[in-house]
């Protein structure tokens, strides 16, 4: 897919209502200017899956009512503290919670690659998470020593949405050393991508970034947004915007708070 | 005796638990342990902390995957983990109070401690603000637990819990913690008022040494500059000028 015309509203549209949508984790490529499309058309009852763990995105989501469940290993604001709006919803029993542990959701991810049922992970035994998830269970390995293991079911999202530095002319998008988000999203039935710019050419053909290619057959859509990551980072390109999480860790930890910030953030000026 | 602050304490009394560990990842919001990385470098050639949020010490290049991976692979480790809850069979909480379904407050979630419970040789568990909220007799969800069946892989594991009160060992043949040392000023009767779960108490305890200068020097010198890279506002406000 070459990079298309696609308005970042036009991108939106491709998510529907209850769609199982994976996003990267924080600072690895969220699409925030993506996102507050999402939130601007009324998403409702998304499956969020977190790549593994998420931050600022996945609060925005939940905090706007777009999100039945979030699959994730963790979410916080890092350095800010909690996740006050997904917080919230969780003791409220306003969203399903799937807890995670970090490995599993990898696994998950590269068994869903590799379509394969299942992924096997060390460790987690004793947990709540093998406990309480009906889709986790132990298997004895089929090989000496003929130990327990803890098989995980493959992730296969409907979509995994991205923000990358940039694509080519030819439709390759690069996302850098994010191993883990090109896992996601060839796990994923439809990848989006948006990307800060277009480098005239084919990185195909330069061997220091195309290991960092998600290439053009597993995108199936690419539009432009300038800081379309921010206010999360998005290395190598820029940091995060420190002031804007700050305003938003704060507002975030009351409704009206929240709903106020969010009100400003659909709304400002010149901002697609 | 020279003063040190609280900080410095627990990153000199941490530093001397990472023993013979070659690669330790110090995690998201964790100055001190990435502090006493630092530390054990300089007292222990050879290791090597890597450090979140400083480039140069992240030495990772193939997605977030790659860590869990090193540590399967016995490369990495040495590991601190906190929490909201520890209890007396070294299970941590990092999810929720209450009813998990329907929590009365919930936290971030597990991250990577189900998993690397299984795989990093030496676990330190590090809880600051030590009380019977904290160091429970049984946790609210056990993000990880050292309770595996029979026969079960595991090459590493909790082996020490250090709060601001005092230092446990974990034996992991009775699943159940030892009071190690008590830190300068607490008692014995301290911890056992303070602690929510059982466990065992030596005839004799020793107290936790303090810093000896030398130490203090390096923290506050070479440590202090290098942790200032991710952990700025810690190091100047918690660590003292040389």
């Amino acid at each position: 897919m070459t990079p298309s015309s696609l308005t970042l509203a036009e991108m939106a549209a491709l998510i529907p209502d209850g769609a199982r949508l994976a996003l990267p984790s924080e600072n690895s490529g969220v699409p925030v200017r993506l996102i507050r499309a999402l939130i601007r058309r009324g998403a409702r009852d998304l499956r969020l899956v977190g790549g593994p763990t998420g931050g600022f995105a996945i609060d925005l989501l939940v905090g706007a009512g777009c999100v039945a469940s979030v699959e994730a290993a963790g979410v916080s604001l890092g350095a800010r503290g909690l996740a006050p709006r997904f917080c919230a919803a969780v003791e409220a029993g306003e969203i399903e919670m799937i807890d995670s542990t970090c490995p599993a959701t990898h696994a998950g991810f590269i068994a869903g690659e590799k379509r394969l049922p299942f992924m096997a992970v060390r460790g987690v035994f004793g947990s709540d998470m093998l406990a309480r998830r009906r889709d986790w269970t132990t298997l004895d390995n089929p090989f000496p020593p003929h130990d327990p293991v803890v098989v995980v079911p493959a992730i296969l999202p409907d979509i995994t949405a991205l923000h990358a530095p940039l694509a080519d002319e030819a439709g390759n998008v690069w996302v850098g050393n994010r191993r883990e988000v090109k896992t996601m999203a060839r796990a994923s039935a439809l990848v989006l991508a948006t990307v800060e710019r277009i480098h005239p050419g084919n990185l195909i053909n330069d061997s220091a970034m195309a290991p960092g290619l998600l290439t053009r057959p597993y995108v199936d859509r690419i539009t432009l947004a300038e800081r379309g990551a921010a206010p999360t980072a998005l290395p190598p390109d820029y940091g995060p915007d420190g002031a804007m999480l700050d305003a938003y860790a704060g507002a975030a930890r009351t409704r009206e708070g929240f709903d106020a910030w969010l009100s400003d953030f659909l709304n400002e000026p010149g901002v697609a | 005796m020279t003063e040190f602050t609280k900080e410095e304490f627990l990153i000199a009394t941490m530093a001397g638990l990472f023993g013979t560990g070659r690669f330790m990842v110090s995690g998201v919001n964790s100055p001190i342990p990435a502090a006493a990385g630092l530390l054990h470098e300089r007292q222990s050639p050879g290791f090597f902390v890597s450090i979140h949020g400083d480039p140069d010490r992240t030495p990772f290049v193939d997605g977030g995957a790659e860590p869990f991976d090193m540590a399967a692979q016995g490369r990495l480790d040495t590991f601190v983990f906190g929490g909201v809850q520890v209890d007396g069979q070294a299970n941590i909480n990092l999810v929720s109070i209450g009813d998990p379904g329907r929590p009365k407050k919930r936290f971030t979630g597990s991250f990577g401690a189900a998993g690397l419970y299984y795989l990093i040789p030496n676990i330190v568990l590090f809880f600051p603000a030590h009380s019977r909220r904290t160091l429970v007799d049984a946790v609210d969800f056990r993000s990880a637990s050292p309770l595996a069946p029979a026969g079960a892989f595991r090459q590493g594991g909790p082996k020490w819990l250090l709060t601001d009160r005092c230092l446990f060992r974990f034996d992991e043949g009775q699943m159940a913690f030892e009071l190690a040392s008590v830190h300068p000023g607490q008692t014995v009767r301290d911890i056992r008022e303070a602690t929510g779960f059982a466990y065992r108490e030596p005839r004799d305890v020793p107290t936790t040494p303090v810093p000896d200068d030398a130490t203090l020097a390096m923290i506050r010198g070479e440590v202090r500059d290098q942790l200032a890279v991710a952990y700025g506002r810690f190091a100047r406000s918690c660590i003292k000028d040389p």
